[in-house]
């Protein structure tokens, strides 16, 4: 772009907003590393305390792990319901398949507060609340749409001739899906994966209410932690939660490029 | 309900069979559906015309008294408008921020874009609770945007535990959603329009008022519908920065269904958020008309 003084402006303009966008995530590193008994920035002194406290915390450890099964369990069921339902919808066109889908994706529509009380009073009847089947069962909720939408994109851009090459050579179906569709989805398995498992290791405001002293997960650990004390030990957890969804968006990236996953 | 749930019309075996086949594919997600959300759903809006016990208990019976309850008392009538107000004023100045970095992200191009964008977007993927935490620490009362201001001469104003750091914590934790909604829409700005306003002799501010802002008026609109229903329907930031002391529609249905179980009222105001965002969207489908009609 030409050298105007308007073009100098807005880039100054653009960073400062860049900076006051990034401030906050950028920010936890540094107070991580505080030496401090208390929330300061900068911190007079430098230490890695607060990884140290982190490690000895066994609520949010416990926490971490639950988590971390969770977000697995999770992932992998959205995949194996989410699979099969895509085929049906894009490829099968069941009668109404345009409408199911908008029913399947319609949780995503709600918000988290509505949906997590709706859910709240629901499992209270039926004794779900702060179990592992009622976390698995919230979160399969919002990943499902997700998963649903990512993997239907994927296999509705598929080339058919593949299969029906496959189909004219005498494969059965079955085998076809296995041998043919499913691994030329492979891209959408992996971005849908990726999605699911950031999606419930991140979600608080549902799993808030579902969610007891007997069995808590991470993020919601850390509000109450928030709610009650802000103190540099969310910081340590805040870097582990970054470092975690770049860990796997970096996975992603690898195996197949960012912009293809996401950008689409 | 009867057995006959698959009487099928008369058809071949082939298709029946497919039809078996899709049924079986579906199933599993409609039942999580069912159970996680349709259900529970229907459930919360019949709740909302249920009367709650002292103690945590609810009478089956029907009644409209949490609904006119609601629009009677002072307390809910403030709680509301002011929620509506909040989000008004968190969407306005999610639009004034985002904007010049969504028209400079519309204009840069090669990897250079590309890497912006992924800045904009790497927010999106924080816990919101890990950056209401960086607005705490950098809002608090000797935080850094504190001190800064107190070194410029001025006396800084409270910014937690008030209205005013939810704003602007808020309004950086919609940025990523807004901008991406003008991007979305900034598709019909071309840049040879612009260049046409220049050559024609327009100073840089009318081009940017009569030819730019009017081609990006769809974003707008999107953007601003997307970062209200979200700025409404949030409670994570103001629950945590606004420590009890701001009083919203999400963290009132957060303590009356967790601290004071009058689940028919947190019920009510849940309806009444979706109701909200019915009325948002029905002006902006109105706003959509106006310009293209």
């Amino acid at each position: 772009m030409e050298e105007t003084p308007t073009s100098w402006f807005m880039r100054v303009t653009v960073t400062v907003l860049f900076l006051f966008l990034l401030a906050p995530v950028l920010l936890v590193f540094p107070i991580s590393f505080s030496g401090d008994q208390v929330l300061a920035f900068p911190p007079s002194s430098w230490s890695l305390r607060w990884y140290d406290s982190l490690l000895e915390n066994k609520v949010m450890m416990s926490a971490f792990l639950t988590s971390l099964g969770l977000a697995t369990v999770v992932t992998i069921l959205s995949l194996i319901i989410a699979i099969p339902a895509s085929y049906a919808i894009v490829r099968l066109k069941v009668t109404g398949s345009e409408f199911l889908f908008n029913l399947f994706t319609a949780p995503l529509l709600l918000p988290t507060i509505v949906l997590g009380l709706a859910i709240l009073i629901i499992f209270a009847s039926i004794g779900f609340l702060a179990t592992f089947t009622g976390l698995v069962i919230g979160h399969l909720v919002i990943t499902l749409p997700y998963a649903l939408r990512v993997l239907s994109v994927s296999l509705g851009n598929l080339n058919l001739a593949c299969e029906e090459a496959a189909s004219s050579l005498g494969a059965k179906p079955l085998v076809i899906f296995r041998r043919v569709t499913l691994p030329m989805m492979a891209p959408g398995i992996v971005a849908a994966t990726a999605l699911c498992f950031l999606v419930s290791f991140d979600e608080v405001v549902i799993t808030l209410f579902l969610t007891g002293p007997r069995m808590t997960t991470l993020p919601v650990e850390l509000f109450h932690h928030v709610e009650s004390q802000a103190d540099p030990l969310v910081a340590s957890v805040s870097v582990l939660l970054i470092l975690m969804t770049l860990g796997v968006v970096m996975i992603v990236d690898r195996t197949m490029g960012l912009t293809k996953a996401f950008v689409k | 309900m009867t057995t006959a749930t698959f009487d099928l019309p008369v058809g071949s075996q082939k298709s029946t069979s497919a039809a078996g086949i899709a049924i079986a594919l579906l199933l599993p997600i409609a039942l999580v559906n069912a159970i996680g959300f349709i259900l529970p759903v229907l459930n919360l809006a019949r709740m909302s015309f249920n009367e709650a016990l002292p103690g945590g208990g609810i009478a089956d019976a029907f009644t409209v008294a949490n609904w006119t309850g609601l629009l009677q008392d002072g307390f809910y009538i403030e709680l509301i408008t002011n929620s509506i107000v909040v989000s008004l004023g968190i969407t306005l100045a999610t639009l004034l921020v985002s904007y010049p970095i969504a028209l400079y992200l519309h204009r840069a191009s090669g990897a250079w874009r590309t890497f912006l964008t992924v800045l904009v977007i790497s927010p999106l993927l924080t816990s919101a609770v890990v950056r209401t935490y960086g607005w705490i620490a950098l809002l608090a009362d000797q935080g850094p945007v504190a001190n800064a201001i107190a070194a410029m001469g001025f006396q800084p104003p409270r910014m937690m535990f008030n209205t005013t750091g939810v704003v602007i914590g808020l309004t950086e934790i919609l940025m990523p959603y807004m901008i991406l909604s003008l991007m979305a829409g900034f598709g019909r700005l071309d840049p040879k329009v612009e260049e046409a306003a220049r050559t024609l002799g327009a100073t840089p501010f009318r081009t940017f008022r009569r030819v730019i802002l009017p081609l990006t008026v769809p974003g707008i609109a999107l953007g601003c519908l997307l970062c209200f229903v979200l700025a409404i329907s949030s409670f994570i930031t103001p629950k945590l920065m606004g420590g009890g002391r701001v009083f919203l529609l999400a963290t009132e249905i957060y303590d009356q269904a967790i601290v004071t179980l009058n689940w028919p009222l947190a019920a009510t105001l849940s309806m009444l958020v979706l109701i909200i965002f019915g009325a948002a969207l029905a002006v902006y489908s109105r706003i959509l008309r106006m310009i293209e009609g």
